[in-house]
This record gives structure tokens, C-alpha cells and sequence, in this order.
């Protein structure tokens, strides 16, 4: 699998646009598709390293969760993109693709609030329980007062 | 925000003799209001500062990257032990707690907790920028903006992290402080915060 023939099939999935950016395949996904595209990914692109998964919070425009895997035979990245939307925080799961999106997905909900539907055990990684708000959100105050300690 | 200023109401009248034991205050204050009492008990005094100061025994309580400076203090080269000093790995020997490092919100019940653990008297030395004010990380949002919002801290310690010299002359500080520790009836004043 090379990178160019890697473009060609993903191009033909359903729900997805490429676009350029720092990997090798850039694809905006639509979240309807989220799960199946991670899965095209990791089967017919050979993606099976899974890299990373985060979100970027774009204010007025809601969320977007990205996501990272490699091929390493084939040394290309993709990279996927979802916009969830204004106001949206949930999303699917692609922990039953890769097991090793489990916690980057907790770590997702702990800071951005997306609720990614089919997770296993969705609660706070690094922060308390007890943790008010999800503070890498834009519209967390840096001030916001967290009794007793500040 | 009501919890904040209550937690800080609280944090304010602890009480000044948390260092002390109320029995041992009364049998103090009748051997001094004793005619030529005074003499006995400023001899005692002195004794017991010279023997707390000269034997005080810091926690092994690394938090971040002060502690590795702590080490270097502990470690052969700079030697607190000939102060006295003895590292020790358990709060319920330990005279002093050096809070060496950034404290989350996360960690600080932890901290609240093995200083509450350590016997009386116990003093608090709050080691770098992030322990005395948090330091770079103050606007974080998990940082505790300075220790002395969880226990009282007797000496403050500048620096980035401060150098093993720098720790060195807090803790010679400290020990000016322990032995004006009963003299005065209370605690010594800390020495004056510096971010």
C-alpha cells in the first residue's frame, strides 16, 4: 500500500473530503462516518498504528476531533477530521477499531466535554471526579475558582 | 466562590499554637508564674529549641522538579546531616516538610493529609516559585496558587528552582526560627514572601 493508492481509496468512502495539512492524507469525515472511516483506515489502508486522538475546540463553530494513525509499512500518516458542530458534543467511538483509543478518548472528554457514544467506561482520567467544566474548552475561565484550594 | 471564602476564613483563624500542646502550655505557664520560675523555663526553653533545631528531621516529600535540587541538597556535596538534617521516608518521624515543587489541586488533599500525619511541632518550608505562589504555572487551571493556602509555611524559599545554596540557607533560616521557637510564646514570623 502506497500513499497514493492509499488517496485513491479513501477518496471513494463515503463522507469524506481530503484536504491537505500536516499528514500525508488529510480527510475531513462526516461525523456519521467517524467509526466506519477509522475502520476503512485501519483495514483496507493498513493504518494500524493509532497515534493519537484529540479535538480542537473552534468556539462558534463546536468541536472537531482528530485523530492520527500510520501505516508503518507503507510510511504515510492519515489523519482524520469531524466536525461535531455548533453546540454538539457527541461523537462515536472508535475504541472497537483501536483499543488504544480508550484513553485518548477519556483524556478528550476530560478536557473538551465530547461524549463519544460506544466507549467502554467514559469518566475523567486526570482530573478529580468531583471537576467542574472541561477546562481546555475556549469558554473555560482561566480564573474559574475550583474551592477550597483556590 | 462561598467555598473559596470560607476555606480562606478557616485558613486564617488556625490556630497560632498549632505547634504547641495545650498541656504542656499550662504546666510551662505555672513553673514561670512560680517565683524564680522564669529561670527554670528559659533554661528549658533554650534546651529544647537547641535540641529541636539541631535534630530536624525533613519528610521525603518530592513534588516536582525542586525536589531533584532537594536531593542535591540532601546528597553529600552541600550535607544537611551535619545541620542535623536526616531525610526520612515517614511523616510520623519527621519534624519538617519541604513542599518541593508544583501543587495541583489534584495532589494538594495528599499534601493536607501527611502534613496532618507528621507530630507536633512541625514546621512547613515551601521550596521554589510554584510551592510560594505557583510559580509559571499560577493561571494554570489546576494549580494551587501557593501552598500556604493548605498548611502554614514558615519559610519561604525564591526561586526557579532554587539552588541546593538557596535551600541550604532556608533551612539555616528555619533553624534560626526553631530556636526562637518557645522565647516568643508563638509561632516566628515567616520570612517575607517572595514570587
Amino acid at each position: 500500500m502506497t500513499a497514493d493508492r492509499a488517496r485513491e481509496l479513501l477518496g471513494t468512502y463515503p463522507g469524506v473530503t481530503l484536504t491537505t495539512g500536516p499528514a500525508a492524507l488529510v480527510a475531513q469525515v462526516a461525523p456519521e462516518h467517524w467509526e466506519g472511516a477509522a475502520r476503512f483506515a485501519k483495514e483496507q489502508l493498513g493504518c494500524t498504528f493509532f497515534s493519537y486522538l484529540t479535538a480542537v475546540d473552534w468556539k462558534a463553530e463546536g468541536l472537531e476531533v482528530i485523530a492520527w494513525m500510520d501505516n508503518l509499512e507503507g510510511s504515510f500518516s492519515v489523519q482524520l477530521r469531524t466536525r461535531l458542530g455548533a453546540g454538539n458534543t457527541d461523537c462515536r467511538s472508535i475504541v472497537p477499531v483501536y483499543r488504544g483509543a480508550d484513553w485518548m478518548e477519556r483524556e478528550c472528554f476530560d478536557m473538551f466535554g465530547v461524549r463519544f457514544a460506544g466507549h467502554p467506561g467514559l469518566r475523567r482520567i486526570l482530573l478529580g471526579d468531583d471537576w467542574e467544566g472541561h477546562p481546555l474548552l475556549k469558554s473555560y475561565a482561566v480564573d474559574t475558582p475550583h474551592p477550597p484550594y483556590r | 466562590m462561598k467555598d473559596l471564602q470560607e476555606w480562606q476564613e478557616h485558613h486564617q483563624r488556625r490556630p497560632e499554637g498549632d505547634k504547641h500542646s495545650s498541656f504542656f502550655e499550662q504546666v510551662t505557664e505555672g513553673i514561670h508564674s512560680f517565683p524564680g520560675g522564669f529561670a527554670v523555663t528559659t533554661v528549658a526553653d533554650g534546651f529544647f529549641n537547641w535540641a529541636r533545631k539541631s535534630s530536624v528531621w525533613p519528610v521525603s516529600f518530592g513534588l516536582a522538579c525542586c525536589a531533584i535540587e532537594m536531593m542535591a541538597t540532601f546528597a553529600s556535596r552541600f550535607d544537611v546531616e551535619r545541620l542535623g538534617m536526616v531525610p526520612w521516608a515517614s511523616p510520623r518521624h519527621s519534624d519538617l516538610m519541604i513542599v518541593s515543587g508544583t501543587v495541583t489541586i489534584k495532589m494538594a488533599p495528599m499534601l493536607e493529609r501527611i502534613y496532618e500525619q507528621m507530630p507536633d511541632p512541625k514546621w512547613v518550608v515551601s521550596m521554589g516559585s510554584c510551592a510560594n505562589s505557583g510559580g509559571p504555572f499560577r493561571h494554570g487551571y489546576h494549580v494551587v496558587k501557593g501552598v500556604d493556602r493548605i498548611v502554614p509555611v514558615d519559610v519561604y524559599v525564591p526561586g526557579c528552582p532554587p539552588p541546593p545554596e538557596s535551600l541550604l540557607n532556608g533551612l539555616l533560616l528555619l533553624q534560626d526560627q526553631i530556636s526562637h521557637f518557645r522565647r516568643t510564646g508563638q509561632r516566628a514570623e515567616p520570612t517575607p514572601k517572595v514570587d
